[in-house]
């Protein structure tokens, strides 16, 4: 005798509906609230690191798009000193092949990901805009030596090792803020 | 004696013309009631927003003032300032009439509603039969506006509805029947004086009836056959903006709201209740229906229109004449002080008639698809 037909299939959806109501809502406000990225994410504007640099050009050839602009002069000890590192982070695809390709860990993927710009002349970053600051941080795509600095990845406001899933039905509106924000 | 008839009495003690003793109190009445009606939809608005997103674990609408309340009134002020677009091969008289035909019907279903004890407009001997008659006019207006606005979905979205309605308005009578049956009366007051025991206990099959009926009459979840978003896009109103298209929003919630109190009046012993003034008691007890009919929207999805019409004529008319009959041999049988007894057989009833002609329900050639 298959319960379904006699209306037990209604009454366990119901059921599961209002089990629904009594859960914390998955919904994250974004710009009040943030979750945490993947720490692997390849994020918009790369960090470079200029003393690890040495001016071979790897990453030049390696971007698909031709985007990276090197000028290099010769210095002492046969050298090559970085006059111009520069790439349009409108035109590149994030691919990662320039942190892939390179052969002295120079390069990494950022972390960021609100780098939206006004005009189309700031999107094109320099040697001071590309290297390692407080805001600009390196991700541990390709790099996992970076890993250990950065937050651990949050799928839920609410997850269960941060205190579990909350009973709350009705103040909401000022939730508090999430681990990123 | 209703409260409309001692304001008379007052004014007619203070010497007032014949002529203001009688349309006085009933202007104030019917601004009381209209504004009430208004209000309760816009909560209705927020409420329904709020609660169908906690059903899908979302927030809902939280931005607008304290737990987004003004969220409705936003919509509405977005909804007015919007242009009034015309389609060009419109039928434009039938198109203008037919907001008015859906909101007016809704607004008069109130006059019989009893909100408190003796707080109704009209005490109608035949309460229940004139919700019944009213209440069927705003198909027409929604057949109209499918029809005039000149597009195959929203005469695809008119077709349905017709057959809805049809379909559900025989059940949903049969089932006020049995009522009247016990009651003896059409009035709403003494349908709600009656009832010592609600009647959703005395009539549970009777209930369930009602609610699915007049689930289908309200064009609710899963019964939204004809604003079915997915197939017909939004069905009757699709060329419909700007004030014409809030007449019929409101009048979406409004026969919502309409429905919820008739619910209450006829089946939860509307006003009455310990402690509390009856007026709070029959906005507790309407809000309750409303989140029962949300919650079942969030849950259940739509049904087909073959299922829809088998449903009504297949599952839910032979129920209600079963139960009619049922209801009139009790009545009949068993005396009046031993209605706890009636009780007991009408669930048992209830339990074995569902089970009995889910049984026999099937669909398509006896294919179970249901």
């Amino acid at each position: 005798m298959k319960f379904e037909r006699y209306g037990i299939g209604i009454a366990k959806g119901l059921a599961l509906t209002l089990k629904h109501l009594f859960r914390a809502p998955i919904t994250v406000q974004y710009p009040d609230e943030k979750l945490n990225v993947s720490r692997r994410t390849r994020g918009n504007e790369l960090v470079w690191f200029p003393d690890k640099c040495t001016g071979c050009g790897t990453c030049t050839k390696a971007c698909l798009q031709g985007n990276i602009i090197l000028v290099t002069h010769r210095g002492e000890e046969n050298k090559f000193i970085v006059d111009k590192f520069e790439l349009d982070s409108g035109r590149c695809i994030f691919c990662g092949l320039c942190v892939e390709s390179c052969p002295y860990n120079a390069l990494a993927m950022g972390v960021d990901y609100e780098c939206a710009k006004y005009r189309r002349g700031d999107a094109v970053l320099g040697k001071e805009k590309l290297s390692l600051s407080e805001k600009h941080k390196p991700s541990a795509y390709y790099r996992p030596q970076f890993a250990a600095e950065l937050p651990e990845q949050s799928l839920l406001l609410y997850n269960r090792k941060e205190g579990g899933q909350k009973l709350s039905i009705f103040p909401l509106s000022k939730r508090k803020r999430g681990p990123h924000a | 004696m209703t409260l409309l008839d001692q304001f008379q009495l007052i004014l007619k003690s203070q010497n007032w013309p014949d002529w203001a003793v009688y349309l006085v109190p009933a202007l104030v009445g019917i601004i009381i009631i209209i504004s009430v009606v208004l209000t309760v939809v816009i909560v209705y608005i927020w409420w329904e927003r709020r609660l169908i997103s906690r059903f899908q674990i979302r927030l809902g609408p939280n931005r607008c003032g304290p737990e987004g309340i003004f969220q409705p009134i936003a919509t509405a002020v977005k909804i007015l300032l919007k242009e009034d677009i015309v389609p060009e091969k419109a039928d434009k008289l039938i198109h203008f009439i037919a907001p008015i035909t859906v909101f007016v019907p809704i607004l008069l279903i109130f006059a019989v509603v009893p909100f408190g004890e003796g707080a109704i407009l009209a005490d109608l001997n035949v309460g229940i039969v004139y919700v019944i008659a009213i209440s069927s006019i705003s198909v027409i207006g929604i057949f109209m506006a499918a029809w005039a606005s000149g597009n195959k979905y929203s005469f695809i979205s008119g077709m349905r509805s017709i057959a809805q309605m049809v379909s559900y308005e025989i059940p949903v009578v049969l089932s006020i029947v049995g009522i009247a049956l016990v009651v003896g009366s059409f009035s709403m007051l003494k349908i709600v004086e009656a009832q010592n025991i609600p009647f959703i206990l005395l009539q549970p099959l009777g209930f369930l009836i009602f609610f699915l009926g007049s689930l289908a009459e309200m064009n609710r979840s899963p019964f939204d056959l004809l604003e079915a978003d997915s197939e017909i896009v939004a069905g009757y109103h699709i060329e419909y903006s700007g004030m014409k298209f809030a007449m019929f929003y409101l009048g979406e919630y409004g026969v919502a709201l309409a429905y919820a109190g008739i619910i209450t009046t006829l089946f939860l012993s509307g006003w009455q209740g310990p402690l509390l003034p009856p007026v709070i008691w029959f906005l507790i007890k309407v809000m309750m229906v409303f989140s029962v009919i949300v919650w079942i929207r969030s849950t259940l999805p739509r049904f087909r229109v073959d299922q829809l019409t088998a449903f009504a004529w297949k599952f839910m008319l032979p129920l209600a004449v079963i139960n009619l009959v049922l209801i009139a041999i009790e009545v009949l049988v068993i005396p009046a002080n031993l209605q706890w007894t009636m009780v007991l057989i009408n669930f048992g009833f209830a339990a074995v008639l569902i089970l009995l002609w889910s049984k026999l329900f099937t669909l398509g050639g006896g294919r179970v698809e249901v």
